[in-house]
């Protein structure tokens, strides 16, 4: 390893530190963007809810892996799965309940009931979670420590943990696994036939209800995932972290262009960057307001984002 | 899955998946370790027998749907006499009569009742200036207790480096909201309404972020305390006059000093902010503009079309709405005497939200009676606290299924043609 | 040969991949009545859209009165005096007749917040001249007993009247309707037919029509403009139109 320290290198190292911090947190705003963004684009409605979903994923994420860890199982990729498998279930399975109770019974009401709905069922299970596992944070023991570090211990030394790898590796599986069920499955088509025309597809035989439910539940799989690896890189969880996550990741997805699944993931990473670097060379405080910033300025100038496509008007 | 008793299991075994994990197991630190504890025998039975209910429910649907019809609520149109000058002269003797009686009420209650009915006031207050955004103007804002904080903290701000008093503070406390409001707006309010109401969402939580941070100015989660009350004309309701060239009241009328002057004093006031609210909503769904946000709530490319701009007439409503949240937020700062951030959470929006869903969007009577609702009754019922919020959600959620007009439809004012031919 | 009111060239439209109107001119003369014909799908209501500022146009110009108004929002050009009824009647159906006429003339009510707030004089008389100018309009389009009713409980027929007279109240110089004889029967048509030629004569209004109703617009039009697939095909007077080949082939197709 080199030995030359300057202030030229430290400064490096530091804005590199920066660099993977805020690919880490980007790429689980991705995961949590998808949700809303496909929602999105199908149903053209916001799934306030989602933030929630992520929430209760990181709950049952602890959950599993205290539950294992007690039970004496010792072997981390083993535990570390299990907890994966079974969030992305019971999230989905969330996920899959908002949708029923929530936006079913007023689709193709005026677009406000939703709306009001949908934040009514985020309030309600932000409690329930409050109410019965309490408000206090909970924290978890490292699961995954280590990792390896880079410039002179006496000035500034970046770290890359393994945790950090791991984040970016199961992200990166998550989205290749998203993209192929997207482009050659038999769902994955009918849900872009959905995205383009909602009566059409009903129309040629499809049962859109079911196609509308999948798209609930894949993205609240996806929030879980991303429940999990947060989780595991932050080492606590309480009830209230689902209402600025969703927040942010819902930033990402207008970034990107809400509708657009590339969109989410590339809104997702410049956010996360974004933010690690107001935190390291501004204030921590404000990296929210730069977020919320962020999200009224794309409103202003570009409210398609970076990948989405203007919509037309149809009169 | 057409078959009732695989939807039924379905049903069941989604309903297990939901209760299982959050409810039957807790989460308990004991030193660095997490242990999973298994929620009591109760829980789990509770657990068991709601998945059993969701099954047979789930099974039995259709012969459930047939026999129990949702009772619908009785309206109350039915009750009352027919339209027309009769029906006009009871209504106005019915409001002349409550409001005589809000007047007169408070010197025969406790001091308790009293404040408690003052702070239902502040609620009616902030019910129905949000009623002007998401009922008459249709546009959802979940960050309305940022209005109500920008009111508050000019308030306390204005008073503690500049002396300023109450009544001076009070239209600059509204005018300050609504140009907040004003300046919110204006970038959101061209997009599509579910922008708008994740925008709101976003700056309710900026609002409280900056008033916790920025110490110098805001004192941070401290707070500011020792916040003047309202006087009367230069007559001040304390044992002692604070102000130089003040008179305490009970000297000013040689009477004897009574701390509950204060309260009903207060009462009496905001009674009074609610009446010119109430005033002034009702006169502006029969002028112009409250044609126009109807109008637009109903067809905006018809508006556009007929030269209205769209996002003008929507500023005004959200402007105004909040307005309304700065004057409810500056008297909130008087009567409390201390604010922080604190008491300007989501959840404060959220509550506000669910009064005027509760009572029907765009029903200036519904908003009314749904405040009293839900200040007084978690006050009567303390155990009622803890669930507030997880029932306000379910609330909400079920309204908008089931009787999304809310409980006291909203009448529309109808504006008769006189044909005098 | 009356003063140009509105002048339309080369007018395109592009949506992505999709030229949906392709170099479109045409000319509204004062106190003339100009339609514009074509098979469906042909682009008519897209230029109209242009026109009337919902869309904005790719290439090409629009002149009002002399003045460059392509690519401004839609209210602003409804507010120099161009109105416009939908192919597809857009009421608003829950508020009542009277209060469709009410609030197409948001613009010329006092609409002072305080005035309102007091009653003032001058509030009343603004509110009492909108509802004679609606009352009158109402007389006109035969709907005056209907005032009270909700706009959503008219029949067809009725709607469509209306929604020419809520254009009508607001003193436009250029009226421009999609489609107004769909959906009406052969007599409901006629008086559609004199209506507009009533307006026309009697309150020097110029008039743009879109119907791909041949029938109609032969009768009233001053001018005619043929489009096929977004493209210009033909225009002149209705006899000029109507014995131009390529017109018939389009409306025939190739036989």
């Amino acid at each position: 390893m080199l030995r030359v320290t300057n202030p030229m290198q430290e400064q490096f190292l530091y804005f590199v530190q920066q660099l993977l911090n805020g690919l880490t947190i980007g790429s689980t705003y991705a995961l949590i963007a998808i949700g809303y963004t496909m929602v999105y684009g199908i149903i053209g409605m916001i799934n306030f809810a989602h933030g929630e979903v992520y929430m209760i994923g990181t709950y049952i994420a602890f959950i599993v892996i205290a539950g294992l860890t007690y039970m004496g199982l010792e072997s981390m990729p083993m535990i570390f799965m299990a907890a994966l498998l079974v969030s992305m279930v019971v999230a989905a399975t969330y996920g899959f309940s908002i949708e029923r109770v929530a936006y079913r019974p007023l689709r193709g009401r005026t677009r406000l009931l939703a709306l009001i709905s949908a934040i009514g069922m985020s309030i309600f299970l932000q409690n329930f979670v409050r109410l019965f596992q309490g408000s206090r944070d909970i924290a978890i023991p490292t699961l995954i420590s280590g990792g390896w570090t880079f410039g002179d211990a006496s000035t500034f030394e970046a770290s890359l943990s393994y945790m950090q790898v791991i984040i970016w590796v199961v992200t990166l599986i998550t989205m290749a696994a998203l993209t192929l069920f997207i482009t050659r499955s038999k769902w994955g088509r009918a849900c872009r036939a959905c995205a383009q025309d909602l009566g059409m597809t009903n129309l040629l035989g499809i049962n859109t209800n079911n196609i509308i439910a999948l798209t609930f539940v894949v993205g609240a799989a996806l929030a879980a995932v991303a429940g999990l690896l947060l989780g595991l890189y932050y080492g606590v969880v309480n009830p209230y972290i689902g209402f600025i996550a969703g927040l942010k990741a819902f930033t990402a997805a207008v970034l990107g262009g809400i509708g657009s699944i590339p969109g989410a993931m590339l809104g997702g990473i410049l956010l996360g960057i974004t933010e690690a670097m107001t935190s390291a060379y501004f204030s921590s405080e404000y990296k929210d307001v730069v977020a919320f910033s962020l999200l009224v300025l794309v409103l202003l100038f570009r409210p398609w984002g970076l990948l989405g496509k203007p919509e037309v008007e149809k009169i | 899955m057409n078959k009732p008793i695989y939807s039924a299991l379905f049903s069941a075994v989604v309903m297990l998946i939901l209760a299982s994990f959050l409810l039957g197991v807790d989460l308990e630190t004991q030193g660095i370790t997490l242990i999973p504890e298994l929620a009591g025998d109760q829980t789990w039975l509770a657990i068991g027998l709601a998945t059993l209910v969701v099954f047979l429910f789930q099974l039995f649907r259709e012969q459930i749907a047939s026999l129990i019809k949702l009772p619908s609520l009785p309206s109350i149109d039915s009750m009352l006499p027919e339209e027309g000058p009769k029906r006009t002269k009871l209504t106005r003797i019915a409001v002349a009569l409550v409001i005589v009686g809000m007047f007169i009420w408070p010197f025969f209650a406790s001091r308790g009742a009293i404040d408690l009915a003052t702070l239902t006031l502040i609620y009616i207050m902030l019910g129905l200036g949000l009623n002007i955004v998401v009922g008459l103007a249709g546009l959802l804002d979940l960050g309305y207790v940022a209005f109500y904080a920008v009111g508050a903290y000019t308030y306390a701000l204005l008073s503690l480096y500049y002396d300023v008093s109450f009544w001076v503070a009070l239209p600059i406390s509204g005018l300050l909201a609504a140009l907040f409001g004003f300046l919110l707006g204006f970038p959101v309010l061209r997009l599509r309404g579910d922008y708008l109401a994740i925008v709101t969402l976003g700056f309710g939580e900026i609002i409280r972020i900056l008033l916790n941070n920025w110490t110098e100015l805001t004192g941070g989660p401290n707070g500011i305390s020792r916040i003047p009350k309202p006087d009367l004309f230069g007559l001040e309701f304390s044992r002692r006059a604070k102000e130089e060239g003040n008179v305490p009241f009970h000297e000013f009328f040689g009477i004897p000093y009574d701390a509950s002057h204060k309260v009903i004093f207060l009462y009496l006031l905001a009674v009074i902010l609610v009446l010119i609210t109430v005033y002034v909503i009702h006169r502006l769904t029969r002028m112009p503009i409250g044609r126009a946000w109807e109008a637009l709530r109903e067809d905006d490319i018809a508006c556009r079309s007929l030269g209205l701009n769209p996002t003008v007439v929507k500023l005004t409503a959200f402007t105004m709405g909040a307005s309304f949240a700065g004057f409810a937020g500056c008297f909130f700062a008087a009567r409390q005497g201390f604010i922080s951030p604190e008491s300007f959470v989501f959840i404060e929006s959220a509550i506000i939200l669910a009064i005027v869903v509760l009572g029907g969007m765009g029903s200036q009577v519904g908003v009314i009676l749904a405040a009293i609702l839900l200040t007084v009754l978690p006050e009567l019922a303390r155990e009622f606290q803890e669930y507030r919020m997880l029932l306000f959600g379910l609330m909400m959620v079920f309204m908008m299924a089931w009787r999304p007009q809310g409980l006291v439809p909203m009448k529309r004012p109808h504006l008769e043609l006189k044909t005098h031919e | 040969m009356n003063k140009a009111l509105l002048e339309v060239s080369g007018l395109s439209m592009r949506f992505g991949g999709l030229l949906a109107v392709n170099g479109v001119s045409l000319t509204v003369r004062e106190k003339e009545i100009v339609s514009v014909i074509g098979p469906n799908g042909a682009g008519k209501t897209t230029v109209f859209n242009c026109i009337s500022g919902f869309y904005t146009p790719t290439e090409g110009t629009i002149l009002f009165d002399g003045e460059q108004v392509q690519g401004l929002k839609g209210h602003k050009i409804a507010r120099k005096g161009m109105v416009r009824t939908f192919q597809h009647v857009r009421l608003f159906k829950d508020m009542t007749v009277i209060e469709n006429l009410l609030v197409a003339q948001h613009l010329q009510m006092n609409t002072n917040l305080l005035s309102g707030f007091f009653k003032t004089p001058s509030y009343r008389a603004a509110e009492d001249r909108a509802m004679q100018n609606a009352a009158f309009w109402l007389k006109k389009v035969n709907l005056l007993e209907m005032a009270n009713r909700e706009a959503g409980n008219l029949s067809y027929g009725q709607q469509r009247r209306l929604e020419i007279a809520r254009c009508m109240v607001t003193h436009p110089r250029l009226l421009m309707l999609d489609e107004p004889a769909a959906g009406l029967n052969p007599n409901e048509t006629k008086e559609l037919d004199e209506l507009i030629c009533n307006l026309r004569d009697e309150f020097d209004v110029s008039i743009l029509l879109i119907e791909h109703d041949m029938s109609l617009v032969m009768g009233i039009s001053d001018q005619i403009a043929v489009i096929n697939q977004g493209t210009p095909l033909a225009s002149g007077t209705p006899a000029e139109v109507r014995d131009n080949p390529d017109v018939i082939k389009a409306y025939l197709g190739e036989a």
